[in-house]
């Protein structure tokens, strides 16, 4: 069983590896959408990395609003 | 031979030992609007010189991460609002009427239609690929109907061939909540017939076509047909409905705020 630092760590992992950046270059507070430059559909695959890493299905409602990875990592969480 | 290969603004085709292959390129996300939909038109217009020749149909797109976003939601509203509020509505259906009558004859083309896809297929994408016969999909997919979220429903046949194909239960969780759902998830559904990993759909949907190929034609056909029924009531009431809708006030706000929003992520309530 993961724990919440675990998942956050997994989600900045995977995140910094899609978007090709330095490993340890992403916080847990960071704004993706400022941070990675991203647009609705960089965002999409994200997610779908991000299903498909965890094995969960994340709702887009359950992320709408959402911007920073920790929270992200919080949803992605309760789903485990 | 006329019109086996065109190379038109939004769309190619090309035929090869067999089987078409229909291409989606269209900037920024293959939306459907009115020249890709004439260009549909050119394509299904061509499926009387294509079918004696064809087993296989194979529907993809050149766009990165995407298969087709849907309906040109931005040309629906720029166009219905540049109307007096009696004439939209005949603007819409005449779209409806034309896109329905070339899904129709994609969804019954006598040969196997298979749609590859990546990335993106949301609202008239996901209507476009629900007409073929097959869909594989790269596990990057995604598949949603968002039209709920602005207050419309599927207009180009979606309910009536979603339902045909998988029963209410998943359709409803697409339609009530609007959300993507991925690709591993469509393939549990029953939506997806076959997973390819990255970058592979097409290349997956090619084998297919090559052992489709082998079959006899008179015989694919006749099962196609017997297992494929095409819902047509369904299919005019949901005209009916969408067009009904789509009078309403709220659907212009809710389309307004959609191509006004210049966010990252665009307004979706």
């Amino acid at each position: 069983m993961r724990t919440l630092d675990q998942t956050t760590q997994e989600v900045l992992d995977l995140a910094a590896e899609h978007f090709q950046l330095p490993e340890g270059s992403l916080e847990p507070r960071d704004d993706f959408f400022k941070k990675l430059g991203i647009d609705s559909l960089q965002t999409l695959e994200m997610l779908s990395r991000l299903e498909n890493h965890f094995g969960i299905e994340l709702p887009d409602y359950e992320v709408q609003g959402v911007s920073d990875f920790k929270t992200l990592a919080e949803r992605i969480h309760s789903r485990l | 031979m006329k019109m086996k290969n065109f190379v038109g603004q939004t769309l190619r085709w090309e035929w090869r030992a067999g089987i078409v292959e229909l291409t989606l390129e269209h900037e920024p996300a293959n939306e459907i609007g009115t020249v890709m939909l004439a260009e549909l038109e050119k394509f299904v217009a061509a499926f009387d010189v294509l079918a004696p020749e064809t087993s296989v149909c194979i529907i993809g797109s050149a766009r990165k991460s995407v298969f087709s976003a849907g309906a040109d939601l931005r040309e629906l509203y720029r166009g219905a609002v540049a109307l007096p509020e009696k004439e939209r509505v005949e603007g819409v259906r005449h779209f409806l009427e034309r896109i329905h009558a070339v899904l129709n004859t994609i969804d019954a083309a006598p040969f196997v239609t298979i749609a590859a896809v990546h990335g993106i297929c949301f609202g008239g994408g996901l209507e476009l690929a629900l007409s073929c016969d097959i869909i594989v999909a790269d596990k990057m997919a995604r598949f949603a109907f968002p039209e709920l979220r602005l207050g419309l429903i599927p207009g180009f046949g979606g309910i009536p061939r979603l339902k045909r194909d998988l029963g209410n239960a998943f359709l409803r969780d697409l339609l009530f909540t609007g959300r993507t759902v991925n690709a591993t998830r469509a393939h549990a559904a029953g939506l997806v017939a076959q997973l390819a990993g990255e970058g592979e759909a097409l290349h997956i949907a090619r084998s297919g076509a090559a052992q489709i190929a082998k079959f006899d034609a008179v015989t694919r056909a006749a099962a196609k047909k017997f297992i494929k029924p095409i819902p047509h009531d369904e299919l005019r009431r949901e005209i009916d409905l969408f067009c009904e809708l789509f009078t309403r006030p709220a659907v212009m706000a809710a389309l307004k705020k959609f191509v006004e929003d210049s966010g990252p992520m665009p307004y979706l309530p």
